[in-house]
């Protein structure tokens, strides 16, 4: 059964990522919805979870019935999933306003109006005159061709 | 001692409100700082002269061996009195200096801040207070330095000084750590220096020597650090005079003083001090004579002063101690006039360029005469104190065995040539005639010519009677580095020999040279440019410029704004770091992976399945609504499997969160375009991903396989099972984790719940995006008789699982979903308008309610003195022999779950209800 839930995790995981990679920012959410579940399984997995039963005291015991399943992994996960919901719908509310003032899904044409607009102001360098006796400090201007990602023919 | 350093903190600290207060008068009150810390100095001066030291200690981080320690004794009641002393004459002349200047109150902060770090340095025991006080010393430098903000030179200066001195910092810590482990484990410095034999022998000693000096090296701008020292001239007069020439350029020197007797005598020490001071004061000497700027030359001097120091302390015997003891106090004495000399020269014509100034004897009697007096002790004539101090020099290089030739040569040299730079600080500016001036020049105010004139009378007053200060300060200073008592007399007048034969010869070099000085200057003008390529200040520019290029290649290359490269690097190491880890570490084979098939049933196999097939739809899906489905179903399969596996709870929350989060997205969808609209990604591009993916994938399965693998230690979760229902009055163990054991951690998660509906709420209703009008009628009647009926049911529901939470599977999250639930059936039904009404207030308030509730039931349990979130019971006996109904603050936490969950919800359901898709 372990090895099951071993392979789900790494399936999950591997459309979870496979996803994110998209372009469409739907789909990034759509592979984050994919991974959360993964990592829920992972740690409900590491406290060895068996077909037993629920961690629950009967009444008037102290202590639940052997054998049961680990609380503590539950515990955890409980929160994971319900923050995993926060975190989803953030994540739609923040792609629906992208859109609505922006007009793109593609994380591609966003990052290239981001770098047309935004970035001279903020991501100048500073470089380094060696030409006076004194170094200038002075910020170079950001140009978007610079920025190309040497891995964009990945 | 410790005391006094705060107290003259907290006044710099209030030094700009009082400025605004007395305005003109702030001067000479702050003055009163440095004099009443001098007084108070002074009064050590008996116990210190009968060869005693104090020693003051009060904790700061015990667990590590730092304390704020101080340790005053000769050399240390040297320097506090010089850096007091000199600070009461500097803020009294500064008050005048920067009359009307915006940012006065803000300069006398820096100052006195200065001041204090200064202090905390001589006075320090333990290395680290040191440390700290040392890089206080630089970080107050930075700001005088860079003081005049809105000029460039000003800023890349002090930016240099930092950078210089604080490599130099970081060095001295880490010499400082090896001293300290060389020692024997302590970082008080009286305690390490019991140790000295111990230390030199050290398998450590040469790296921490090595460390140390280069502290000191870089601090007291010895060759090849000395360039940042003429650029801080950028910083005001006062500052110069205070900082760059009398105290904190000496702090190295201070430093290599301090350890003399624990790492000096040493062939490396001597070598290494030697060598650079004799490098760094003919480097001073030359490039003195060469500017023509008041302050560069003063500047250079400086470092040739500094330079003859650090030889005087490498040579480290008596005479030689004795003469860096006496010179330091002269150098001190002169250069702080001359620097004010500069200042007032500057402030009165406008210019302070030798070559434009001239003649100012008469118009300017007070600050001419203390530039006399200071200039004949610089170049060491008689009667002056610079005199006896250039004469204890000669002696101590004559009768340093093994170079007694060399180094009285090279000190001839650069003796001479700085009476030239005294030549030029006095006669250029003071005597001859005066070229057109920028500005009529006039005497200053007599707070600005009385630091100079009070310094050089000081000069001359001691130079006639030296007797007068070697028993109090020079004799306990010498001492103190020396680690033994020797007795010192100081006179004027030490017969014929051969020092005043070198004296002769010296002041004639000099004054020969300086009839020369246009021709000189030229010469040196001409060689410098030659070497200028290949001096140490280039390389500072070409290691800084190396080092913003590295840093913006690694940022164009890991984090260039593109998300997708970020996702790489992220997934890639992901897979390449644990990935090697797990081969090389895991040798135990992975034979158990084939063990754990065995048991697999036949409907695990079929949500097993189910679960791939769902996950590869979502992934090949083109279809919002195919993706948005296969995603549901891998969701409620996750859940069915925690159902399997013995946890409700989950598979609960699992269920509702699947529901709710189809209708957000449901409502977001109708306003995004469909996804086939987005440009298609090569294909190479998409089998990289593939791969990458499935690497990550692998790794995680693995890894889980590599745990399963190790034996379980259930302590953790045995104990909670254990103390459920006796601690925390609950059967169901998960609840009783979330709403007592851990409760802290829920409050924080639900904390991020209504940060992210508030953020969320700001995104969609702010920012110019205009909310649909009210919206049309409601259609389906047979949905709206079901929701009457069932939204009553549904809260009934969400308040018993609510109640019930505690002993059964249930709790605040759960009835918090179902409640929101209830709610978004309600809106679908009846549309936005009809659960505003019935909601009354808007969901964001129940977000504060719920959070408000969660905090007051951990605070409860302040009020019985127990630690915040500690459980709270009351027993109820409702008679009739049941057991008794047991209320808790865990229950009202709880309902604050709840409430957070049901606002969390409905504040981003609601927001999107009426949110309009993107305007054409």
């Amino acid at each position: 059964m372990q090895a099951l839930l071993a392979l789900l995790i790494g399936v999950l995981t591997a459309a979870g990522v496979y996803l994110m990679l998209r372009r469409n920012l739907l789909r990034k959410i759509f592979g984050l919805v994919l991974l959360s579940n993964a990592v829920n399984l992972l740690v409900f997995t590491m406290g060895r979870a068996t077909r037993v039963g629920p961690p629950l005291v009967p009444e008037g015991a102290t202590l639940p019935v052997e054998p049961y399943a680990n609380p503590l992994p539950q515990a955890l996960v409980l929160t994971a999933i319900v923050i995993g919901f926060g975190l989803v719908a953030y994540a739609l509310v923040l792609v629906y306003r992208n859109y609505a003032t922006l007009g793109t899904m593609d994380a591609e044409q966003l990052e290239d109006s981001a770098c047309a607009e935004d970035v001279p102001d903020t991501n100048g360098i500073l470089e380094v005159d060696i030409g006076d006796a004194v170094p200038v400090a002075r910020a170079l201007s950001f140009s978007p061709d610079a920025q190309r990602p040497l891995l964009k023919s990945l | 001692m410790l005391a006094v350093i705060l107290f003259s903190v907290a006044l710099a600290l209030v030094a700009p409100a009082l400025h605004r207060v007395m305005q003109e008068r702030t001067g000479w009150v702050l003055a009163l700082v440095p004099l009443g810390l001098f007084a108070y100095f002074t009064s050590f001066l008996p116990v210190v002269m009968a060869g005693e030291a104090v020693r003051q200690v009060v904790a700061w981080v015990p667990s590590f061996g730092v304390n704020l320690s101080f340790y005053l004794d000769g050399l240390s009641l040297l320097f506090a009195l010089l850096i007091t002393g000199l600070g009461v004459l500097i803020v009294v002349y500064a008050g005048d200096y920067l009359k009307g200047h915006a940012h006065r109150g803000r300069f006398y902060l820096f100052l006195l801040l200065f001041m204090s770090a200064m202090l905390g340095l001589v006075l320090s025991d333990n290395l680290i207070a040191l440390f700290v006080f040392w890089e206080l010393t630089a970080f107050s430098s930075y700001l005088l330095i860079g003081f005049k903000h809105a000029e460039e030179k000003a800023r890349t200066s002090a930016l240099q000084a930092l950078l210089v001195t604080g490599a130099g910092g970081l060095a001295l810590l880490a010499g400082f750590v090896l001293l300290s482990i060389a020692g024997g484990g302590s970082f008080e410095l009286s305690e390490i220096m019991a140790q000295g034999e111990a230390v030199r022998e050290h398998a450590l000693y040469v790296p921490l020597f090595i460390l140390i000096v280069l502290g000191a090296f870089t601090k007291s701008a010895q060759f090849p650090f000395h360039f940042w020292l003429p650029n801080a001239m950028a910083a005001p007069a006062p500052v110069s005079a205070y900082l760059h020439s009398a105290t904190m350029v000496k702090a190295g020197i201070y430093l290599l003083a301090r350890l003399d007797a624990l790492l000096g005598s040493t062939t490396l020490w001597v070598w290494t001090l030697s060598v650079a001071g004799v490098l760094t004061m003919l480097t001073g000497a030359v490039l003195a004579v060469r500017h023509t700027d008041l302050k560069k030359v003063l500047a250079y001097s400086t470092i040739t002063a500094l330079g003859t120091l650090t030889l005087l302390l490498g040579l480290s015997f008596e005479a030689s101690i004795k003469a860096a003891v006496v010179f330091l106090i002269v150098h001190s004495l002169y250069k702080g006039a001359f620097f004010l000399i500069a200042g007032s020269v500057d402030h009165a014509v406008g210019a302070r360029d030798v070559l434009r100034v001239g003649g100012l004897r008469k118009v300017m009697p007070f600050t001419g005469g203390a530039a006399v007096l200071a200039g004949l002790s610089m170049a060491g004539l008689p009667p002056l104190f610079g005199f006896v101090g250039k004469e204890l020099a000669y002696k101590a290089k004559l009768g340093f065995e093994g170079a007694d030739f060399i180094l009285p040569g090279v000190a001839v040299l650069a003796n001479a040539l700085t009476v030239v730079a005294a030549g030029v600080l006095v006669l250029r500016p003071f005597f001859g005639q005066a070229p057109t001036p920028p500005q009529p020049p006039r005497e200053t105010s007599a707070r600005m010519w009385l630091g100079p004139l009070v310094l050089s009378s000081l000069s001359l007053g001691l130079g006639l009677f030296p007797t007068l200060l070697a028993a109090p300060l020079v004799g306990p200073a010498v001492t103190a580095t020396l680690g033994a008592p020797i007795p010192i007399k100081l006179t004027l007048w030490y017969g014929f020999n051969t020092a005043l034969l070198l004296s002769i010869l010296t002041v004639a070099l000099g004054v020969m040279l300086y009839l020369r000085w246009d021709w000189l200057r030229g010469m040196l003008a001409r060689f410098e440019e030659r070497l200028a390529p290949f001096g140490p200040e280039r390389l500072y520019a070409h290691a800084l410029n190396g080092m913003l290029r590295l840093a913006d290649a690694q940022t164009r290359l890991l984090q260039n704004g593109s998300l997708r490269i970020y996702l790489l690097w992220l997934f890639g190491l992901a897979v390449a770091l644990p990935g090697v880890t797990l081969f090389v570490k895991h040798t135990g084979g992975w034979g158990a992976w084939t063990a754990f098939w065995s048991d697999v049933l036949a409907y695990e196999w079929m949500l097993g399945g189910l679960i791939v097939l769902a996950a590869g739809a979502v992934v090949v899906a083109r279809s919002r609504m195919l993706g948005v489905a296969a995603l549901g179903v891998v969701g409620f399969s996750v859940a069915l499997l925690f159902l399997t596996l013995g946890a409700p709870d989950l598979s609960m929350t699992q269920f509702l969160v699947e529901t709710l989060i189809v209708v957000i997205i449901l409502l977001v969808l109708r306003h995004l375009p469909v996804i086939a609209r987005e440009a298609p990604t090569r294909a190479r591009s998409r089998l990289f991903d593939g791969v990458l993916s499935l690497g990550v994938g692998a790794v995680m399965t693995l890894l889980a396989l590599a745990v399963l693998r190790v034996p379980f230690d259930p302590s953790v979760s045995t104990f909670f099972a254990e103390e459920s229902v006796p601690s925390g009055f609950g059967s169901n163990i998960v609840n009783v984790i979330l709403v007592d054991f851990r409760a802290l951690d829920t409050l924080g998660e639900i904390a991020v719940l209504a940060v992210a509906a508030l953020g969320a709420y700001v995104l969609v209703r702010f920012g110019g995006l205009p909310v649909l009008p009210r919206a049309a009628p409601p259609q389906s009647l047979i949905l709206q008789t079901a929701t009457r009926f069932l939204i009553t049911l549904l809260l009934l529901a969400s308040l018993f699982l609510l109640w019930r939470g505690h002993n059964e599977p249930g709790g605040g999250f759960i009835g918090g979903l179902v409640a929101a639930g209830a709610f978004t059936l309600y809106l679908i039904a009846f549309r936005e308008e009809a659960l505003r009404r019935m909601l009354r207030v808007p969901p964001r308030v129940l977000l504060g309610i719920g959070l408000s509730l969660a905090l007051l039931s951990g605070l409860v349990a302040l009020l019985a003195s127990d630690a915040f979130m500690t459980g709270q019971w009351l027993s109820l006996y409702l008679g009739g022999g049941a057991a008794p109904l047991k209320l808790g603050t865990p229950l009202l936490f709880d309902v604050g779950v709840y409430l957070v969950v049901i606002g969390f919800t409905l504040t981003i359901i609601l927001a999107l209800a009426r949110a309009r898709p993107r305007l054409a």
